[in-house]
Parts: C-alpha cells; sequence; structure tokens
C-alpha cells in the first residue's frame, strides 16, 4: 500500500465522503494500480467522477495544516472527491522506473477529459520524480481551458518550485489575458523578477491605448521594480482610478522601494489608513474583484 | 416566454460562438454532439484521438462559457468504418472514451452504404454500448433510408438491446411508423435540403404524437440551421400544437432518452454543482434573463 502522508491525508478525507461500497471499490483500484495492473487502473481512474460523485472534499482548517505540513505549500482547499481519488490511483501507480512513470502520465494527460486534465494537473505537487514534469506543466498553461490553466497555476506550488523563470512570466501574464486571478498562484511575490514586470507594464500601455480597463492585480508585480513612469502611472489610478483600481495602485506604491512612490502615498491620509490597518490587502482585492465579476 | 430546450444531435465543433450566442438566447440549455465524420475521410487513428478528446474536453469547456451544457457521444461513424484496418484501430481507443464525463451515449454508428464492413463495426459497437451500459444512437442513411433504418432496429434486436436503449435518428414519413411501432426513440432531424423541413415536421407531430419524438438540427460545417430545435418549437406553437407535446418533443424525451446513460440530468443546469460553477459552467444566460440579442445589435457592429 502507499505509505506517503499525502496519500494517507487523502485516504482519510475521502473516507468521509465515500459509503462502504465505494470505499472498498476505491481501494481496490488503488491496490491493483499499486501491483501494476494497467487495466484497473485506467477503468477506476476513468470511472471515479461517475462513480465516486464530484462533492467538494471540504478539507477542515487542521486538514489543510497537515496538508500543508506533509507538502510544503499543497493546498487542497477546492478539491474534489473525485479528484482525491484520481490523485491517489496516480500516486499509487508503480513509479521507480521515471521514464515508464512519465510514459504512463503523458497516456493518460493524451485522453483526460476535462475534470481528468484537472485533477491531474493539480496533483502535480505530489508525484514522484518532480524534474520530470517540468515540460507537462507548461503545455497545461498553455491551454484554452481555464480550469485547466487554474489546476497548474493557483494553489499549487509546482510551478514556483520548478519552472524557469520565461515559463514562469508566461504563466503569470496568460493569468491576466485569461482575466484569472493573481493572488492564489503560488510564490507571487517570491518570484517577482524586473522582465515580469516589463512585460506586465507592456501589457497595460497596451490596454491603456485600447481603452480597455486593466486589472487592479497587475500593479502588485510592478510595485517592486517600478520605474519612474510606471510610478507617475500607479500615482494618477490612485488619483481617478475606481475604488478597486485605487486599492491595487495604493498596495504597489506601498511594496515600490522608489521614493516618488512614497510621495504618492502621502496626498491621501485615509489610503494611508487603509493600508496600515490590512484593510486592504493584495488578497482582500482579489476577492472583491472576484465578487464583482 | 422562453421555452426550455435540448438539442440532442449538433456537431458544434463545426459552429461558431455566435451560434451558441444566438441558441443560449433561444432557450437551448443543453446539446448533444455525436462523433461523425469531419467531411473527409480521416487517414490515422491519432486523428480519431484528438477529435474525442475535443469532444470531452474543450468543446465541453467552449460551450459552457455561453451557459449551455455540452454532452457528447462517442463512436466510429459509418462511412469511415469502411477504411477496415483503421477502423480496427479506433474501435480499440473507444473504450478509453466511452466512461469519460458527459458522454451520454455510443454513437453516431449505423449504415451509411450498407456494406458488410459497415455491418462488422456496427455488431461490435452494439456490443460495447452493451458493456458500458450506453443508450445507441443510430444514424440511417441518406440513400436506401428505408431498408437502412429496418436493418439497424433487426441489428439491434439480434443483440438483446432493448428498443427503449437505442434512439434512430433522421427518420423521415416513411420511417416513423415502423420505428414507432417497435418501441424505439424516434428522432428527427430539421436540416433544409437533403432532411425534414419543419413545416413537415409539425404535421408528424399533428399526426403522432410527442411520445418517443425528438428533435433535433444536426447542424454541422454543411448548410444547416442551429437554431433548428427553436424555430420549430415555436412553428409548432403557433400551428397550434399543445405546449405539452413541443415540451416533450423538444426537451423532455431527449432528457429521458440519454438520461439512462446516468449523464445527463437536468439538475446539470438547472442546480450546477458549486465546484462546477467555479471551474467550467459559466451559468445559463437566459434563466439569468439576459437581454434579448436583438437589443444588442447595435452594439455588436463596434468590435471591442
Amino acid at each position: 500500500m502507499i505509505n506517503s502522508s499525502t496519500a494517507e491525508l487523502l485516504q482519510t478525507w475521502l473516507r468521509r465522503h465515500l459509503s462502504a461500497e465505494n470505499l472498498a471499490w476505491i481501494e481496490d483500484g488503488i491496490r491493483a494500480t499499486h501491483s501494476g495492473n494497467r487495466r484497473t487502473f485506467s477503468l477506476t481512474f476513468s470511472m471515479a467522477s461517475r462513480r465516486l460523485g464530484k462533492a467538494d472534499l471540504e478539507p477542515k482548517a487542521e486538514d489543510l495544516l497537515a496538508a500543508d505540513g506533509a507538502r510544503p505549500g499543497w493546498n487542497p482547499s477546492r478539491w474534489t472527491v473525485d479528484q482525491a481519488a484520481r490523485t491517489l490511483l496516480v500516486l499509487a501507480l508503480p513509479s521507480q522506473d521515471a521514464d515508464e512513470f512519465v510514459t504512463t502520465l503523458d497516456r493518460l494527460f493524451a485522453a483526460a477529459d476535462v475534470g481528468e486534465l484537472v485533477a491531474l494537473y493539480q496533483s502535480l505537487p505530489l508525484l514522484p520524480h518532480p524534474e520530470r514534469h517540468v515540460l507537462r506543466a507548461a503545455e497545461g498553461i498553455r491551454t484554452n481551458m481555464k480550469s485547466v490553466f487554474e489546476a497548474v497555476a493557483h494553489r499549487n506550488p509546482y510551478p514556483s518550485e520548478q519552472l524557469a523563470e520565461g515559463p514562469w512570466n508566461q504563466m503569470v501574464l496568460k493569468s491576466l489575458f485569461i482575466g484569472s486571478q493573481l493572488d492564489p498562484i503560488v510564490g507571487l511575490d517570491r518570484r517577482m523578477n524586473p522582465d515580469l514586470t516589463r512585460m506586465l507594464w507592456d501589457y497595460s500601455c497596451e490596454r491603456r491605448a485600447a481603452k480597455r480597463s486593466i486589472n487592479p492585480e497587475l500593479w502588485r508585480c510592478i510595485g517592486p521594480f517600478a520605474d519612474d513612469a510606471m510610478i507617475t502611472e500607479m500615482t494618477s489610478v490612485l488619483r481617478t482610478g475606481d475604488p478597486l483600481e485605487r486599492q491595487g495602485a495604493a498596495l504597489a506604491l506601498a511594496s515600490s522601494p522608489h521614493p516618488a512612490a512614497a510621495r504618492g502615498l502621502e496626498e491621501d491620509a485615509d489610503v494611508r489608513s487603509c493600508l496600515t490597518s490590512k484593510l486592504w490587502t493584495w488578497p482582500s482585492l482579489a476577492e472583491a474583484l472576484s465578487q464583482q465579476s | 416566454m422562453t421555452l426550455r430546450l435540448i438539442d440532442p444531435h449538433i456537431h458544434m465543433s463545426a459552429r461558431t460562438t455566435d451560434d451558441y450566442e444566438a441558441m443560449a438566447a433561444a432557450g437551448i440549455v443543453a446539446v448533444i454532439e455525436p462523433a461523425f465524420w469531419l467531411g473527409q475521410p480521416r487517414t490515422s487513428v491519432g486523428t480519431f484521438q484528438d477529435y474525442y478528446s475535443s469532444l470531452v474536453g474543450f468543446e465541453r469547456f467552449r460551450a459552457a462559457q455561453f451557459g449551455i451544457r455540452h454532452y457528447c457521444t462517442i463512436g466510429l461513424n459509418s462511412k469511415e468504418a469502411n477504411n477496415e484496418p483503421l477502423a480496427r484501430e479506433v474501435i480499440e481507443i473507444l473504450p478509453l472514451y466511452l466512461a469519460k464525463e458527459g458522454v451520454v451515449a455510443v454513437g453516431e454508428i449505423g449504415f451509411d452504404d450498407m456494406t458488410s464492413t459497415e455491418e462488422t463495426f456496427f455488431h461490435q459497437q452494439v456490443e460495447l454500448a452493451k458493456e458500458f451500459n450506453l443508450p445507441i444512437m443510430i444514424h440511417t442513411p441518406h440513400r436506401n433510408k428505408k431498408e437502412g433504418t429496418l436493418r439497424s432496429m433487426d441489428l439491434c434486436d439480434e443483440h438483446g438491446v432493448p428498443p427503449h436503449r437505442v434512439v434512430i435518428d433522421h427518420n423521415n414519413e416513411e420511417t416513423v411508423q415502423s420505428v414507432l411501432d417497435r418501441g424505439f426513440w424516434a428522432a428527427f432531424t430539421i436540416y433544409p435540403k437533403t432532411k425534414m423541413g419543419n413545416e413537415r415536421m409539425v404535421e408528424v407531430v399533428r399526426k403522432y404524437g410527442s411520445e418517443r419524438i425528438i428533435v433535433d438540427s444536426s447542424a454541422d460545417w454543411g448548410v444547416s440551421d442551429p437554431l433548428a430545435v427553436p424555430k420549430t418549437a415555436h412553428l409548432m406553437i403557433q400551428r397550434g400544437i399543445p405546449q405539452e407535446d413541443v415540451e416533450t418533443s423538444c426537451y423532455r424525451n431527449a432528457l429521458a432518452a440519454y438520461g439512462q446513460s446516468g449523464q445527463f440530468n437536468e439538475s446539470d443546469w438547472l442546480e450546477p454543482a458549486p465546484i462546477d460553477q467555479r471551474t467550467l459552467f459559466m451559468g445559463n444566460s437566459v434563466l439569468r434573463g439576459q437581454q434579448p440579442r436583438v437589443d444588442e445589435s447595435a452594439q455588436q457592429e463596434i468590435i471591442r
């Protein structure tokens, strides 16, 4: 049987949701998979959502702490029952031979439906041979399906640990491009870099020229490396933007070491108090934006 | 009042986003996209695999963005069944797809030229349907339709598949009586020139009622109409068909027939699960009472 602690956690949470019969069904599937039975693996993996349903897994606060303890950065807060079951099956695949494991995964991805793709991509941080899934993660980022993209990009520590700067920056830019949030990206602040700042700045200029709105979360990646022109623009957004645009600009100015940034914030005591009291934070801004859309 | 409608046979991969918008605005809440051919024969099993993957993947997502639920049927169509070596490879990969989410039947299968090769793969796929406990969607041929229809029903009987598990599609005035008499679902395709027109359809429902009668568009890459189901439903009402019969033939029967898969439930669009709304389904614009499309036409001149 599987003895890794992430798998044990998943099994514990699954037990709360499944009937004895369904629990036996998935445990049989896991056992057969572990002993190398390919056919049972494929069938159980495919049938998981039909058989077990797609209810939210609803891990409790202490479960999430345990998840982070077992695998730093792992956040299964939005996982569902079928996703947990499918992940357990993949974790049960024989994996001593890295090439063989990756080939099996490739076959699985090639015939996957949307739900399976989401389950597979969000299980990336739990898989053995982490260095072997970099191209797969990059492929997931190229998808046109938002749910699949977010399975890689959101609440998933794998990209920040494994992706080189190029694909990482693409992932952040693409999030904005497809109307996805930045805040759920694990390691967003830690992986800030001047190239990303320039890419997002160019993107914001393009949007402005086309008279399109700019997602206020964008400024989060501009603040730490902002130059004069960027500070000027953010200061102007702070003066004239809508309430959420102003929050984004204020938070970004507060994160900038540029001396002009502090001057931009000095003008408005209300804004400063919202920042110091933590009434405005990046997560609260993301939350407010998601309510709005 | 907007009717709630299902188009249980439409090839959305060949249609545009304008179509999806218009369909949602006209009351279509769910569609079934049968696997079929692409207008020219495929040459390798890989292109079949990618096509099946898109039916359970991207197309499902694309439809959901417009508030329409997308389901599909998986099968090897009769036309391409005639390439025997390739057909054998395709049959081998079907089990990879038949249990995927939203697969509501094996189909569309059946006869095109009524060759023996077509029949071989027809037999094999009926067996697959039994193994995966799925209903069957049968395409009846354009040419030699009556004989093809009868032979298709005989073949299902030979395998012991009960008629209520089988939808016989593309019926006309010539075939409907025998299909209904034998207990199969009788689907009608409203498709300009080659299949049924909707005035004829109104008369079929007037004559036979709505029991086991299903209306679809089979809209694809040819000159066809993705609004065929709503247009037919409205015409029925205009011409005095009881609303009950309109709802049965344009919504409820499709739900009952393909619902036998366990994958096609009214709650999917009436009460989508929270997880689903977060990640896939954007909600139905009709149910939310969006402004009718005509009111937006002036604005749509401008492309933003």
